[in-house]
């Protein structure tokens, strides 16, 4: 009886968990080839159109708010993560005065709930005179990123070998070949990571988004501002096709790495 | 001699009047230090004596705090480590490990712009007769081929000085012998100038033309690995180089040719050639295994010092040799090696017996006694913490 019970239990506490966690997904997945009018809401039969002219509905808004976001999450990932992976060498490989100080201030965004952070940051844009658009919510994403790359990046360095770095300078490598054939590539890794989880973090905020944004829609804006009148079709797709891109390039990752792993196994 | 040529051989290398001082404490008291062209050179004390710091110095990873490096003649002190032409064999090998072994070599010469470095790295690993393995990672390599990677990334530069820091310290004894022999041939070969740190005694002797035994930031004493042993300067050095039986007395009387010590109603002669003081309360010493072992009272001889009777109270059996401790009475402990040359030990335990040995094997300390210090034989993790301890008392003194 025992035994039987622990052999249910567990398969089926997972598919439930599973399934709660997959039911919103699957949802908006299915709902994207939805045959909608006005609302997406009932089940009106099954067509490719919205994917075929995803970029159509009411002037291609859907789209531009996607692109909005794009553009954002790529300008913000890469401003962050240059000065999150600097502060982060610095952090580890230097002693400087409020070095300690430094560290517990970038833990700070992360700490203090962001619709404080977003109200903050809005209100010191309206008094510095600052109009509020692309360039305002680029500066807030920069922002938050920078304390998530930082802590990512840290790790890194915190595990990398200062010998390294030294045998690269006592094999004739100028400071700035060292750091570009030695310290960078070995820290790659982790800036990768902080570059995703950058972009990951700008590409669905809201909050602070939406205090900062002024007349500029973001994605995620978008959805919140059409969920009053009905999300169109358009929205689902485009969330599906992050999700699906999302989940070829983790796979593709996953098997080149195994196969890899099976190379280096054989050598 | 930062970019283009090779060194064609080995340079000098000079320390005059080096300091280095680290917040907090000094790592390095005042070092002067010459080391010819093409010897292979061993710098040999315990951890925190500051030997590494020395290294890290002529290296160009630390800057000194006073005094000046010369290599071959050109003053060093002010180039920056990717300047000098010097290669370090890292501790912990820091090999690149997103590169491929023969990357990994040839990343000092295409810093330096040599002529196909591709080549001269293959070259450099068949001399570590590595080059079959060029193509892999560092991690898919044994500590034992790592080491030797390690060790071809540094020579195929050619360096005018090749600096070692302990560099076979994480491989196991076996291994550890095979690759002292293959260091010592390499530098026969290639005719560097080799500097080489290291905390054990017996590496330092099979391999070095020149050992200097180094104890809290200073130079104890410098020459051959045979004089070192032999004849010891100082208490550090008897200890810290093998093991050494030391008596403390003063001197009851002295001819041209010897001086005669009373050490616990015994009259002890060193030659005086051998001691390095006359007069006074003079530390002598005596190697164990130039220690007899008799069962019985030997007959009076001039030739021989003798001590005794004491007890055997302890023995340990390690093979090559035994091991004696005997006490003898107000002396002390005194330990004796004795070779195996029929089965078994000669004396056991609780035994009677006295020792000898030639008045020519004595020798006697620069030290003032009273500060000499007992050290334990040698690396062990108790003697380690010890002079741990003193070097952290005179830092404390120092603030």
């Amino acid at each position: 009886m025992k035994i039987s019970l622990g052999r249910w239990l567990l398969p089926v506490y997972s598919v439930l968990a599973l399934v709660f966690l997959m039911v919103p997904i699957v949802y908006t997945f299915i709902f994207s080839f939805n045959d909608s009018q006005k609302s997406n809401i009932t089940w009106r039969g099954f067509t490719f159109d919205k994917w075929l002219n995803v970029c159509n509905v009411q002037n291609g808004a859907v789209c531009q708010a996607f692109s909005n976001s794009l553009i954002i999450g790529a300008v913000a990932t890469v401003a962050a993560t240059t000065l999150g992976t600097m502060i982060a060498i610095a952090i580890v490989r230097y002693r400087f005065r409020f070095r300690s100080a430094t560290s517990l201030l970038l833990f700070l965004p992360m700490a203090t709930p962001e619709v404080v952070l977003g109200a903050g940051l809005a209100a010191q844009f309206l008094s510095v005179g600052v109009p509020k658009d692309m360039l305002t919510i680029i500066l807030a994403h920069t922002m938050f990123c920078i304390s998530f790359v930082v802590v990512t990046v840290k790790a890194r360095v915190a595990s990398l070998d200062p010998a390294l770095e030294e045998a690269g300078r006592d094999l004739y490598g100028s400071p700035g070949q060292v750091f570009l054939r030695i310290t960078f590539p070995l820290l790659l890794p982790g800036i990768l990571a902080a570059a995703l989880l950058s972009f990951a973090l700008s590409f669905d905020d809201f909050i602070i988004t939406n205090f900062n944004s002024g007349a500029v829609t973001t994605f995620p804006k978008y959805i919140y501002i059409s969920a009053a009148r009905g999300i169109p079709a358009e929205a689902n797709v485009v969330a599906s096709a992050v999700f699906i891109l999302a989940l070829v390039i983790v796979v593709s990752a996953q098997v080149s790495a195994s196969a890899r792993a099976k190379r280096l196994a054989k050598d | 001699m930062s970019t283009g040529a090779f060194a064609a051989q080995g340079a000098d290398l000079e320390l005059v009047g080096i300091q280095k001082r680290f917040p907090g404490f000094t790592a390095i008291e005042h070092l002067d230090l010459k080391i010819p062209a093409g010897s292979f050179f061993a710098l040999l004390g315990p951890s925190g004596c500051g030997k590494t710091t020395t290294l890290r110095l002529v290296a160009g990873l630390e800057a000194p705090t006073a005094g000046r490096i010369l290599i071959g003649g050109t003053d060093v002190t002010d180039q920056k480590s990717f300047q000098r032409p010097v290669n370090t064999v890292f501790q912990s090998y820091a090999l690149f490990p997103h590169m491929t072994v023969l990357e990994n070599v040839a990343f000092g010469l295409r810093r330096r712009r040599i002529d196909e470095p591709v080549a001269k790295a293959h070259e450099a690993l068949r001399l570590v007769e590595l080059d079959h393995l060029a193509a892999r990672k560092p991690q898919q390599l044994s500590g034992g081929q790592q080491q030797r990677v390690a060790l071809a990334r540094a020579i195929v530069n050619r360096p005018a000085l090749l600096l070692l820091d302990e560099p076979l310290g994480a491989l196991d004894l076996k291994l550890r012998r095979q690759m002292q022999l293959e260091l010592k041939a390499i530098q026969e070969e290639v005719g560097l100038t080799f500097l080489h740190v290291t905390h054990d005694q017996e590496e330092a002797m099979t391999m070095a033309d020149t050992v200097a035994v180094m104890n809290k930031g200073r130079i104890e004493q410098m020459g051959a690995p045979e004089e070192l042993y032999e004849l010891p300067k100082t208490a550090f050095v008897a200890n810290f180089l093998g093991q050494s039986n030391l008596f403390t007395g003063p001197v009851v009387g002295s001819t041209r040719d010897a001086i005669s010590v009373g050490v616990a109603g015994h009259n002890i002669v060193v030659p005086a050639a051998r001691a390095h003081r006359h007069i006074g309360e003079v530390t002598i010493g005596i190697r164990p295994e130039k220690l007899s072992l008799h069962l019985s009272a030997p007959a009076d001889d001039a030739a021989r010092n003798t001590l005794g009777p004491g007890r055997v109270i302890d023995v340990s059996f390690s093979g090559v040799s035994t091991q004696y401790l005997i006490d003898v009475p107000h002396l002390g402990n005194l330990v004796v090696f004795a070779q195996n040359m029929g089965f078994g030990p000669v004396a056991d335990e609780h035994a009677e017996v006295w020792v000898s040995w030639a008045i020519e094997h004595g020798f006697g300390l620069e030290d003032e006694p009273g500060d000499t210090p007992k050290f334990e034989s040698d690396t062990t993790t108790r003697s380690i913490a010890a002079q741990r301890r003193a070097s952290l008392v005179t830092e404390l003194e120092e603030i």
